[in-house]
């Protein structure tokens, strides 16, 4: 089972070709002529060599060596690993996509234009906010994007003193993050005993420089923030703004809306709610939605339509620029638009209660077997704890990689970091039954196994093409790249 | 009913019976009333597969796309040739549908195709250290000044070339305005980066000078001088480049480049009105500590056997937080796969080929054009596959009438450089075909 696999680099023959091109119709012309010595490259860069099908199957045996959601099941709490719709894949290789560049002149662009203005009214209805930029690449960078907004507008207001985003300790580790690159100060509230964010806690933090407070809800314990609109009156009654994190909106589509429980603020990540595939780490798209007085702080250009015209709309003085090239991850976003399609009002709520409710199911199962640090209703998943079979040393990454070994991505682990050995799980709602069940009794036999039998679990995973890495020597002496002469 | 929703509704009883509870609703009771949303949404029926093909093709088809144009458009995005092979990889869904290789074991595919990638960046820019993506052009540029202000601490000063493209210089802005950084252009002369203006703007509080090369008006940059003002002060020297130039011209790391960064979309993506492409990040071992994003390193499994991680991870957001390098976490990867086997396709030989044949076709359309009655070439010094004509006719007029024989023009210059009326910004690719330039030729010397 286990085998190295050699890289592009080792293959090939000096002289071997994949491409083919047009022959060069000016054969007499030298370059050398037209670019001086000295900015010509004198070595050439150490690209591969090979033939078309070498190319083909050196990717095509990298593919065997990764599990995708097409693999197999992938609870990987946080990152809504749903089915991406195939349908999508195809639409968005449309020539009148693909083949459009971001120059062109609106007129001959309509399709494009008419696609994310319907799509920011989508999401406008879905969360309750007036208006979508679609610039933002990723969750992450709409979180950026939403604190440079409540950043111009908190300046615009001469709130100079504004200086502090308070973040949940259960958050994202972009959450504070982001704030930071914005220039913001980071202060953390804690969470109470039922895994919300502590009220009390709260109030001590909000003061006259409380700029924000970032928060996920359902959070990422899974857990819905009750007292949402107590919150967000604490924070109001300061000045300050309720930035969104789009992470966990799977959970409450058609059920609740952020804009309705007082965010000023949100970012979505197309790539885990709205279906589209997660590529391997990326794109994604991360739009950011705001209520009516933060419109004009958007990234320009936003889409405007007139009668049956559609435009773009540049004379935004008060916006913040822009944060990426042109109007984003396009691509994403018409495979987001397909999704939502498919779904209809009815589809996408059926998806949050699907979600919620083979996340309460699971947990409900597994519940004898791992600890539940907090045991309530959960939404779209849930973070169990490895203590117990930690006691017996078999560790959360033990729990982690045995799973491997049954064709089954593990669930985020050791987040959020206020739960010990943390197996977050969310199983999204495009799993069967008999998934989620086989899921239960492979939980329950490694549980099962770590008290019989711990060695099968702590030298975890046996199936894989290469068994369990060494990080460390990873980096503490970082090989990062292919030499030639190695 | 709904293909992605496999529960029956007898399996959802099921499921309701085996929490112990009889309602979906019971599932939903921790969400105050006064936020429950007592509506149902309006976002329409559900369409079945057949419907959405219809409706996307209509959508598609009110644009006017460039497969049925000859396009001169390019301004940062090109139209090179994308081998076939590159969008069947694409599809291969274990790539596609994965997320962010964290379970090293399961993702060797990935994480090698990345380690691959990583080379082959650095190969061409002539640096030690790439990671994995980022964003795009633009935004990697804003994560170079932001990185740069971290090696040279307490330097709060980015320097930029007005030659670089407006769209990124429009992006690094806003990070260097949010991120509270001081923002200096400085103005060209003939084309290219005026120095002896850098001279003048640099300070031993800048951070970085960033330049672009080939410029965003085509020229080609003395790098060379401009590396030694930028080390003269101390302050890191970046530059964004056209990866399909470097097949050709020098690497910015072997002229004293100490970040090179740049638009990755002419490796194998399609221009996709803008996205999504990829950022390309480069730089020296010396700060490789800084770099943002994500990263993969070789190492070996308990048995031996070679295999590939993430790596540096103490650097990123989940690890560190506030105090990461970087926030980004989501990046490109997928449009980073296809520039690996863009790449590997294309090889030593392929690219410099497509760098060779857009430079000589560019070089072609520039003379035959420039001989025409009402046009010039803006600028007289070397350049790559674009270049900038000045014209008698305002641009649009002439991009109107270029239009009705299905040739998409070039850029308007006009509209980012006051100085730089009536001048149209013109790109040529290996794509282009000398009838095709012969026929926008002609049909220029037509329009006064």
């Amino acid at each position: 089972m286990r085998k190295g696999k050699e890289l592009i680099f080792d293959l090939g023959k000096e002289g071997r070709v994949g491409f083919s091109l047009p022959e060069d119709e000016f054969s007499d012309m030298n370059i050398e002529d037209e670019i001086p010595a000295d900015y010509l490259r004198k070595e050439e860069p150490a690209l591969p060599e090979v033939s078309e099908l070498e190319a083909v199957r050196h990717f095509t045996e990298l593919s065997t060596r990764n599990h995708g959601v097409d693999s197999g099941f992938y609870p990987l709490g946080s990152c809504t690993m749903k089915y991406n719709a195939k349908v999508n894949e195809d639409v968005v290789r449309y020539s009148g996509f693909t083949n459009t560049h971001p120059l062109q002149p609106e007129g001959m662009v309509q399709g494009n234009l008419e696609l994310i203005y319907d799509m920011d009214r989508k999401l406008s209805e879905i969360t309750g906010m007036d208006r979508f930029t679609m610039q933002p690449a990723a969750g992450a960078h709409g979180e950026l994007t939403g604190l440079m907004i409540i950043k111009s507008y908190l300046k615009k207001q001469g709130a100079t003193e504004k200086t502090e985003v308070i973040v949940p300790d259960s958050a994202h580790g972009t959450n504070p993050a982001s704030a930071s690159m914005v220039g913001f100060k980071v202060v953390e509230v804690k969470s109470n005993k039922k895994g919300l964010v502590d009220i009390d806690a709260l109030k001590e933090v909000v003061s006259e420089k409380t700029a924000g407070l970032m928060l996920t809800n359902p959070n990422t314990l899974g857990l819905f923030e009750e007292d949402i609109t107590e919150m967000a009156e604490i924070v109001h009654d300061v000045g300050g703004l309720l930035y969104y994190d789009g992470a966990n909106a799977n959970a409450i589509m058609g059920k609740s809306r952020p804009g309705d429980m007082g965010f000023d603020v949100i970012h979505l990540n197309l790539h885990k709610t709205f279906g589209t595939p997660h590529g391997g780490g990326g794109p994604g798209s991360g739009p950011v939605g705001v209520k009516e007085e933060l419109v004009e702080f958007l990234p320009k250009p936003l889409v405007e339509k007139e009668e049956d015209k559609y435009y773009f709309n540049y004379d935004m003085p008060n916006s913040i620029g822009k944060v990426r090239s042109y109007y984003g991850n396009f691509g994403v976003v018409v495979k987001a638009y397909a999704y939502l399609l498919a779904l209809g009002a009815k589809g996408v709520e059926r998806v949050s209660e699907d979600a919620v409710l083979n996340a309460n199911y699971l947990k409900e199962k597994l519940k004898e077997y791992y600890e539940l640090p907090y045991d309530r209703v959960c939404k779209h998943e849930f973070v169990l704890s490895g203590k117990r079979q930690k006691e017996g040393k078999v560790a959360t990454l033990d729990i982690a990689k045995r799973l491997l070994d049954f064709e089954v991505h593990p669930p985020t682990i050791y987040f959020p970091l206020i739960v010990e050995e943390a197996l977050m799980v969310e199983p999204t709602e495009t799993e069967t039954v008999e998934t989620l069940n086989q899921f239960i009794d492979t939980m329950i036999q490694i549980a099962k196994e770590a008290e019989e039998n711990p060695e099968v679990v702590q030298k975890a995973p046996h199936n894989t093409v290469v068994s369990r890495l060494d990080e460390a020597t990873a980096a503490r002496k970082p090989k990062l790249r292919w030499k030639s002469e190695e | 009913m709904f293909p992605y929703l496999p529960h029956t509704k007898e399996e959802r009883e099921e499921l309701l019976a085996g929490i112990g509870i009889d309602s979906i609703d019971e599932l939903f009771t921790d969400i105050p009333d006064e936020v429950k949303l007592e509506r149902e949404l309006d976002l329409g029926q559900p369409l079945s597969e057949l419907e959405i093909k219809r409706r996307m093709e209509e959508l598609s088809g009110k644009n006017q796309d460039l497969s049925e144009y000859t396009s001169f458009l390019g301004a940062g995005f090109y139209d090179h040739y994308i081998p076939s092979v590159v969008d069947h990889i694409l599809l291969r869904s274990e790539f596609y549908t994965a997320y962010t290789p964290y379970q090293p074991e399961i993702s060797q595919g990935y994480l090698q195709a990345i380690f691959e990638y990583q080379t082959m960046i650095c190969e061409l820019t002539g640096l030690d250290v790439a990671n994995a993506s980022m964003y795009d052009g633009a935004s990697a540029t804003a994560e170079a000044a932001l990185m740069s202000t971290a090696v040279k601490r307490r330097r709060k000063e980015i320097v930029v070339s007005t030659t670089v493209s407006p769209e990124i210089r429009e992006v690094l802005v806003t990070y260097c305005s949010a991120a509270d950084l001081v923002l200096k252009e400085v103005d060209f002369n003939q084309g290219v980066t005026d120095h002896d203006k850098l001279k003048e703007v640099i300070t031993e509080e800048t951070a970085s000078v960033i330049v672009q090369n080939p410029n965003f008006f085509g020229q080609l940059e003395d790098l060379a001088q401009l590396a030694d003002l930028a080390h003269d002060v101390d302050a890191l020297f970046v530059v964004v480049a056209d990866p399909i130039s470097l097949a050709i011209l020098e690497a910015p790391g072997n002229l004293g480049a100490d970040i090179v960064v740049g638009e990755g979309q002419g490796l194998g993506n399609p221009q996709s009105f803008g996205g999504p492409h990829f950022g390309f990040f480069a730089t020296t071992k010396r700060n490789m500590r800084r770099i943002p994003g994500r990263v993969v390193g070789e190492t070996v499994d308990d048995e031996g056997n070679r295999g590939f991680v993430l790596t540096l991870q103490t650097r990123e957001q989940h690890i560190r937080r506030e105090r990461a390098t970087s926030n980004i976490c989501s990046n490109q990867a997928l449009n980073a796969l296809a520039a690996t086997v863009y790449l590997t396709l294309m090889g030593k030989k392929g690219l410099k080929e497509v760098a060779k044949q857009s430079l000589k076709k560019a070089h072609y359309a520039a003379e035959r054009i420039a001989k025409l009655d009402g046009y010039e070439l803006a600028f007289d010094g070397p350049f790559f596959k674009e270049f900038a004509i000045k014209t008698e006719a305002s641009v649009s007029e002439i991009n109107q009438e270029l239009l009705e024989d299905k040739i998409v023009g070039g850029y308007d210059l006009g509209n980012d450089y006051s100085q730089l009326s009536n001048t149209m910004l013109l790109a040529v690719t290996e794509k282009r075909t000398k009838e095709e330039v012969d026929k926008l030729a002609k049909r220029l010397e037509g329009i006064k």
